[in-house]
Order: structure tokens, then C-alpha cells, then sequence
């Protein structure tokens, strides 16, 4: 979350529960909601690192409330964030890993272990096309997220015909 | 409504026999959604063909609605399809000097649909499709996905008991998928019996049961399941939240 809470904080100063709000604002139902604690806990780490920094500012008939803002190191940690291409998705498959070892061992011959885990990629496939149908179509980043994550599963699944024809 | 025996396809290549299907025993029942799914080469494609007539079977048997269909002749085989089969090519097969329309309500008229019914009919089709624009051009006007769709409506247009398709969504985008998707959903929701090839995960998702080919031979068949971790999830359930 720490690069998220840089980028919000680059656009302007704000205090915790302002960086929860804009959070889910902004990406709506396609990111899970982070609870206030865990934004502080980060906050809090962000500020040992000397990447943001917080003042304390003064409210009438309540306790001062701490308004944090970017630091140059913020502000060049956010720029590398930005500037470097985000990490491919899987490198290491567990289910590969089952695949390979579990021959081995006796426990489980290949056929059937690729056939449960289409299964399972197919049920998986099938809750998202119901959560993609009860997605508010004006949502589009969510949609697309939902687009992005039914892909990936395609891809999955591809793969795993290609185990079946050379392993099999 | 289908049922096949030891089917077998071989097909001779340059003097060798090539085997496509090794012996399948498919029994789906009326009203059933199948996705088959499976490699290339896994026999999937022949296999529709042969359920529907169109590529004839080197052994074994082939019964829908309890008759014996695989000893039909071509004009049986024709009268047959009229009457109760839809199918959607792989590469579509559109009469090219037929407008989209007439292209969709001729299988409704040689069912014995009036002029009428088969208007109606092709209205709701295109409609469900997103293509009530291009109903009096002709299929070269149209794009890939376009003809796609054209070829499911058509299909789809004497209202089949059974609809036969080989991967209906080969050449959609995402958002042309959905509206096959949907107007999937809603045949099967009527009743007609779906058979259909794919590789793509999200047809086969919709299916009641889901047959893996490999090698011209089943080697898994079960019903698609439920995952249900979230009741309520929404979208960024689909992420992992990294702090």
C-alpha cells in the first residue's frame, strides 16, 4: 500500500482517514477497501523511512489531528514506483509444483491432477462472470479488473492443455 | 437427445489412417449445456460435426431423440438439421449474396416459419447480438466478429431443440462475448440442448457440464462446479491487497 499512500499524498496533504476515503473513491469496488489501521501502521513506516512526514494541526474542541505530507525521498521513491514496469504476474505455480512432485511420490497421477484443477479454473471462471454480471456497468475499473483476472485464468487454463498433451 | 456409441472418426491421409475420435460415449440429456474442450487436434471439432451430420462417422453410433442417426443418408441428414439442429461454423459459412437478414431468416422459412415469424424472429436475434444496423448488409461488409455473430443467430433462428457450435466466440472481442454469453444463458434457460466446442473459458463456465477431449478420447467429464469464497465479494476480491 505504501507507493498508493505516496501518490495520493504527492496530489495533496491529508490525514489518515482522508487518504481511506480517497482510496475507495477512487478504484470503488475494485479494491478492497484497506481498514484505518493498517493505513496508519503504513503511514507510520513511511514516516520512519523519512518519506512523508507529519505536522500536527490544531481542531477546536477535538484532539489535533496529524496531516502528513511528502518528503523529497517521498517524492523520489514515488517517481521510481512510477518510472519502473510492475512486476509480470506468476513466476513459481504451486500447481506445477504438484504436478511435477506429486508423480513422484505416488500420491496422485497427472491426468487427474490437471482435471481437478480445470475444474477448479472453470468454477473459478464462473464465479467471475457473475461477479463481472452484478459489477455496476458505469464501473469500469472494476470491470476491467474483473476483465484482467478472467484472462489470467484463460491463460491458466491454456497452459494446462499444454501440460496434458506433452505429460500425458 | 444425444447419445453416441463407440464413435469413431479416421481419416485417411495420403494413404494413412488418421485418427480424430477413438471411441466416444457422450450421453447429454435434453435441456443440457456441454462446452467440450481439449487441445487442438483433440478431435473436438469432428466430433460436433459428426453429431450433426455433417462429417460421417468411420464406426460406432449416433442417436438423437432415440433414433438411430448415423446410417441417415444426406437428405435425411438435411431434413434433420432443418427441423431441429442449429449450427454455428467455425469459420461461419454465410451465403455471401444474401443479406444479413435473409442470411438469418432462411432456416426459420425452410422450417415452415411464415415470412412473419421468421422477421420477428431474426429482429430478436440481431437485436441480442448488437447488430440490428447491419441486418441489409452483406457478410463481406462485415468484420470477423460480426459474421461470428450472424452465424449464431442463424443458428439460432428455427428455434433448434439442439444447437451444435465449434468455438462461437473464436473472434469476438470481450464485449462481444458478453452479448453471445447472454443470449446463451437465455437458450438454455428455454430448454434447447447445447453442445458446444470451445477454449474459451468463460463459454464453457456457462455449461452444466464441461467434457475434456484428448487424443479423440474423454478424459474427463463433470459438472461445472461452485466456487464460492465471497458471497458478497465484489472486484477487489480479484486482488491481493500488498502492503
Amino acid at each position: 500500500m505504501r507507493p498508493f499512500l505516496l501518490a495520493l499524498l504527492a496530489k495533496e496533504p491529508a490525514h489518515g482517514y482522508e487518504l481511506k476515503q480517497a482510496l475507495e473513491q477512487i478504484f470503488g469496488s475494485a479494491y478492497p477497501s484497506p481498514n484505518i489501521g493498517q493505513i496508519y501502521v503504513t503511514l507510520g513506516r513511511l514516516e520512519k523511512d523519512g518519506l512523508v512526514r507529519a505536522v500536527d494541526v490544531e481542531q477546536s474542541n477535538r484532539p489535533n489531528k496529524k496531516v502528513y505530507y511528502l518528503t523529497a525521498a517521498g517524492r523520489d521513491a514515488l517517481d521510481a514506483w512510477a518510472e519502473e514496469p510492475a512486476e509480470g504476474p506468476r513466476v513459481r505455480d504451486e500447481f506445477f509444483m504438484k504436478l511435477v512432485l506429486a508423480p513422484m511420490t505416488g500420491i496422485a497421477d497427472r491426468m487427474t491432477l490437471i482435471n481437478r484443477q480445470r475444474r477448479h479454473y472453470i468454477a473459478l471462471m464462473r464465479d467471475l462472470n457473475e461477479l463481472s454480471e452484478r459489477t455496476d456497468p458505469a464501473d469500469r475499473v472494476a470491470l476491467l479488473l474483473i476483465e484482467g483476472a478472467m484472462l489470467h485464468l484463460q491463460a491458466d487454463l491454456d497452459w494446462l492443455d499444454r501440460c496434458q498433451e506433452d505429460l500425458s | 437427445m444425444v447419445n453416441t456409441v463407440n464413435l469413431v472418426k479416421i481419416y485417411q491421409s495420403g494413404g494413412v489412417p488418421v485418427p480424430a475420435v477413438r471411441g466416444v460415449d457422450l450421453r447429454v440429456e435434453a435441456g443440457e449445456f456441454v462446452a467440450i474442450m481439449g487441445p487442438s487436434g483433440s478431435g473436438k471439432s469432428t466430433l460436433v460435426h459428426m453429431l450433426g451430420g455433417l462429417d460421417a462417422r468411420t464406426s460406432g453410433e449416433i442417436w438423437l431423440d432415440g433414433r438411430r442417426a448415423d446410417t441417415l443418408g444426406e437428405s435425411a441428414w438435411a431434413l434433420l438439421r432443418r427441423q431441429k439442429i442449429g449450427f454455428v461454423f467455425q469459420f461461419f459459412n454465410l451465403i455471401a449474396n444474401m443479406t444479413v437478414a435473409d442470411n438469418v431468416e432462411l432456416p426459420a422459412l425452410l422450417a415452415g416459419a411464415s415470412p412473419r415469424e421468421a422477421r420477428e424472429r431474426r429482429e430478436h436475434l440481431l437485436g441480442a447480438l448488437g447488430l440490428t444496423g447491419r441486418a441489409d448488409a452483406a457478410p463481406a461488409q462485415l468484420a470477423g466478429g460480426e459474421q461470428q455473430r450472424v452465424a449464431l443467430a442463424r443458428a439460432l433462428a428455427n428455434k433448434p431443440s439442439l444447437l451444435l457450435a465449434d468455438e462461437p466466440t473464436g473472434n469476438l472481442d470481450s464485449r462481444n462475448t458478453r452479448d453471445v454469453l447472454k443470449l446463451l444463458t437465455d437458450v438454455h434457460r428455454d430448454g434447447q440442448t447445447i453442445i458446444l466446442v470451445t477454449h474459451d473459458a468463460r463459454v464453457a463456465s456457462l455449461a452444466d457440464r464441461v467434457v475434456s477431449l484428448l487424443d479423440g478420447q474423454i478424459v474427463d467429464d463433470g459438472a461445472v462446479g461452485t466456487f464460492r469464497r465471497r458471497p458478497k465479494g465484489t472486484a477487489g476480491d480479484v486482488v491481493e491487497l500488498r502492503g
